[in-house]
């Protein structure tokens, strides 16, 4: 078995690639379906649309799924925490996601009007809500979050949902929703041909834009933001315990990472650069690459929130000694080597048959594949 | 001190969710091996209307797993809501099995699913049944994960308390994965699914029959559900839970309850088959007992005792004792890492740690707990037995039912006489809710019949949950009725007009009742 500590920062780096997988992956479904009652105007565009990612967006929803029982698995005390204290804004993004297998499956079920553009609007806030929320909560986790722990452990979580809206975070769920937004658009642009394409570019450089104008904005305001310092020393080894250590809250703290590692402005760097090449490569109608840059955008973004909160994880603001960090909410060794192990056997099995799935459905979906397959298309 | 209120809505909306999503999980668990058999069948003798059948079941089988989907998402993501103190505090075990789920079993299942409906026109024959199978391999080893750390709640094997992390540990991921009670549950509970598709399929097939309407289809139909059930319907008799009660004494606990045995019996025990239960004064008025058949199916042999009630309280009343002492010295290292003296008191008492925690039900400081508290506690150690003693009843009766319907319709299948028996059609029909009843009987006693723990002996339901404001469970319990109550009304909506629809659905051409899909 490997040492604690390195599995403790290899967990780190493993539920980082679950994000990003999930982003990549779930995040162009729930693009698709932001875009979907506006590059589609009638029924069979729509159809087209939403049969993009038909076959796909079930597997896709796994990548949150398995998120979230992989953060329970590893890091038990976040999962429990951060899930019972943005109680409001966990269901919100539960009871969003309702309308996506439903929406999916029912809408082209019945030929109603009404029935229709209800799940079309239905399959809207599947896609878009969850992404602004994950943004808000990026955006609370960077100002910490109001929870404290007694002696045995039990969380209390002293704010509210209202709390959780305020200007950075907001910032933060704009260029989450502009990103996922922009993710969803390589993805249709690649997917779909004619008038639905032209429309779905036009929105996906304009997402690519204003992701970058958010990000950049938020960097700066990063600077002058109250990050967290662990000040007493840490074993690394140590058996998980959140209370034993000291922590102070200062202005630029979020900051120190980067000053100690400049290779990691490589990060910040490759979400702006990967998000403009994106909407050139878009206008040059080279899909399939733009969906490649905006996938590494993604990887910017999230690996640049990473390497900003560092060795925390979720820092608290109303009792900062309490702060989980990545030395102080893993699970035990042997869960962790074990989890370890699974992810690497089953993760490139995953990434092979979802490759499979795509290529057997690889191709434009147009207005004659949708008349053509009236009865067993979405 | 946690609100009593908060606990019980905490549980309400846990049962609620939990109930309503196994209302279409056993439907997938049973129709995706009756797609992979319809399909089977296509692949090797060529005949369209096998891959027709495959077709259509699987439409309905669409729109059930759209809701088992959205409602399985609320249960992961419940655990942290709602039962924060449980995720922390059994994490390290209970979270590693679910995560596992959507790496082996999830990702492959949701993945396949999408071929199973988009890719009929793409791939070959084989390469799609590939799929189908697929996709019946992930459903069922999804079902195993999830019953394994199911299976940890009721018998916590392969783990074990640290105090310098205030959680369980696993020690033993083999224990946890082969945990005796797990396997039984899995085998019990996938059965349960494979009688609730073919119970199903046999139904809707049945009123197709007594319509006289597309009866090639629906006798094929009929004749695999018939077949598939009564296997099944077996297989959960015979392979049932109850070898499973052995094992682990909060199964102990649940067979007393469910047998309503308040005196340990001699073995080998009675079954007892009706009998009046006198929860206050904590015995039977009468009861009616087959003997000896109880010792057999419970502990597979004639001179095992069964524990009553009487006794496991008495057992329990001294492990609270204990436990006392353990909380105490818990506290003291909590406060005080390094004390070697509380440390000692700590090892030896620690396996009746989660007893003296049943008491913070009651008290802050356990050691204020007046006798009358302790009484109480000892009396929450076993579930209430009315309720537990007749849903078995109800239960077990359905199960038997079943079995006598698979039996006569897999018997006039054989005979090619279905068709001239319209009561076995009509009863077949009618009896379509007995498998959901069944299985939601079945939670009930398995979950209900744990309290007052979350996971056995280790951790008290009341100390499990977030710390949440009842009214924001007020809120999010409202919310789950609105959303469910209309999913459900939309889902069967839908089914009853596909079913009705029949074949023809599929637009075909070679099925009646073939009408435009916007009819």
């Amino acid at each position: 078995m490997m040492d604690y500590s390195t599995l403790k920062i290899i967990w780190w780096l493993l539920v980082g690639v679950l994000l990003i997988g999930f982003a990549i992956m779930d995040g162009h479904d729930m693009g698709v379906g932001t875009l979907l009652p506006f590059v589609g105007r009638n029924d069979v565009e729509r159809r087209v649309v939403i049969n993009t990612v038909g076959p796909h967006w079930d597997g896709n929803q796994v990548w949150f799924i398995t998120g979230g029982g992989a953060i329970f698995a590893a890091w038990p005390l976040v999962y429990a925490t951060a899930f019972s204290g943005f109680y409001w804004a966990m269901l919100v993004v539960l009871w969003a996601l309702f309308f996506r297998p439903v929406g999916f499956d029912y809408r082209s079920k019945i030929h109603n009007a009404t029935w229709r553009s209800t799940w079309d609007w239905g399959l809207f806030i599947g896609g878009s809500v969850p992404p602004l929320i994950f943004g808000v909560a990026f955006g609370n986790l960077l100002q910490g979050v109001p929870f404290q722990f007694d002696a045995y452990l039990v969380s209390t979580y002293s704010g509210n949902f209202w709390q959780l809206l305020n200007p950075f975070a907001l910032l933060a769920g704009v260029v989450s929703s502009a990103m996922i937004t922009m993710q969803g658009g390589a993805y249709l642009a690649h997917r779909t041909e004619g008038v639905i394409q032209e429309r779905t570019i036009k929105a996906a450089t304009g997402a690519a834009w204003l992701m970058v104008a958010a990000f950049v904005g938020a960097g700066f305001w990063l600077q002058s933001i109250e990050g967290y310092r662990i000040t007493s020393t840490i074993d690394m080894n140590a058996l998980p315990d959140p209370l034993s250590k000291t922590v102070v809250r200062e202005a630029g703290a979020w900051m120190r990472n980067y000053t100690q590692q400049p290779l990691l402005w490589l990060l910040p760097g490759l979400a702006v650069a990967g998000a403009l090449v994106t909407s050139l490569l878009l206008r040059l109608r080279y899909t399939l690459s733009a969906f490649v840059t905006s996938s590494l955008a993604l990887v910017g973004v999230i690996g640049t929130a990473g390497a900003s909160l560092f060795p925390f994880v979720m820092p608290s603001s109303s009792m900062p000694n309490a702060s989980l960090t990545v030395w102080d909410s893993a699970s035990s060794q042997l869960t962790l080597s074990l989890m370890f192990w699974a992810t690497v056997i089953f993760m490139p099995l995953i990434i092979g048959y979802t490759s499979w799935a795509y290529s057997v459905m690889r191709g434009k979906v147009t207005a004659a594949y949708i008349r053509e397959n009236d009865h067993a298309a979405y | 001190m946690i609100s009593e209120q908060l606990v019980d809505l905490s549980r309400l909306q846990f049962a609620a969710t939990a109930m309503y999503h196994f209302l279409f999980v056993p439907l997938t668990l049973g129709m995706v091996w009756l797609l992979v058999i319809m399909e089977s069948v296509y692949v090797m003798t060529g005949k369209v209307i096998w891959k027709d059948m495959t077709r259509f079941w699987g439409k309905l089988f669409g729109i059930n797993f759209a809701l088992g989907v959205t409602t399985g998402i609320t249960l992961e993501f419940q655990f942290g809501t709602n039962w924060a103190y449980y995720s922390h505090y059994v994490g390290d075990i209970f979270g590693a099995p679910l995560a596992i789920e959507g790496l082996m079993a999830f990702f492959l299942e949701s993945t396949m699913i999408g071929l199973f409906f988009f890719g009929w026109d793409r791939l070959s024959k084989t390469q799609h049944l590939l799929v189908t199978l697929l996709m019946a391999v992930g459903t069922n080893l999804s079902a195993l994960w999830i019953l394994i750390a199911n299976g940890w709640m009721q018998n916590p094997v392969g783990a074990e308390f640290s105090y310098l992390t205030m959680r369980m540990e696993m020690t033993d991921f083999w224990a946890v994965v082969f945990n005796p009670d797990a396997q039984a549950k899995f085998v019990h509970t996938v059965s349960a699914g494979y009688v609730t598709g073919a119970m199903f399929v046999l139904s809707i097939s049945s009123w197709y029959l007594l319509k006289r309407r597309d009866v090639e289809f629906a006798k094929r139909s009929f004749r695999v559900a018939a077949a598939f059930g009564l296997a099944s319907v077996l297989s959960v008799i015979v392979l049932g839970d109850e070898s499973g009660y052995t094992v682990g004494e909060a199964q102990q606990t649940k067979m007393a309850a469910l047998e309503a045995m308040w005196e340990t019996k001699p073995a080998p025990a009675g079954l007892t088959l009706v009998a009046s239960i006198n929860e206050a004064e904590q015995k039977n008025n009468w009861e009616v007992e087959i003997p000896w058949v109880m010792g057999l199916i419970g502990t597979r042999s004639i001179s095992k005792e069964i524990p009553g009630i009487h006794d496991i309280k008495a057992k329990n009343r001294l492990r609270i004792q204990e436990g006392i002492i353990a909380v105490n010295a818990l506290e003291a290292l909590r406060a005080n890492r390094d004390d070697t003296v509380a440390k000692q008191v700590f090892e030896r008492h620690k396996a009746d740690l989660g007893f003296g925690l049943l008491l913070k039900k009651y008290v802050n400081d356990v050691n204020a707990a007046t006798p009358d508290i302790i009484d109480r506690a000892v009396n929450d150690t076993v579930p209430r037995v009315t309720p537990m003693f007749w849903a078995f009843r109800a239960m077990v009766g359905l199960g038997f039912a079943m079995l006598v319907l698979f039996g006569l319709a897999f018997w006039s299948t054989l005979k090619m006489t279905c068709m001239e028996k319209p009561w076995l059609l009509k009863t077949a029909l009618w009896m379509l809710p007995a498998p959901w009843i069944a299985c939601e009987l079945g939670w009930f006693v398995a979950e209900y019949g744990r309290q007052p723990w979350t996971i056995y002996g280790v951790l008290p339901t009341h100390l499990s949950v977030s710390t949440l404001s009842v009214n924001s469970l007020y809120g999010s319990l409202a919310g789950f009725i609105g959303f469910y109550t209309v999913l459900l009304v939309v889902e069967m909506y839908l089914m009853v007009k596909f079913a009705r629809m029949g074949p023809g659905s599929l637009g075909t051409g070679r099925y009646e009742h073939e009408t435009p899909l916007h009819a």
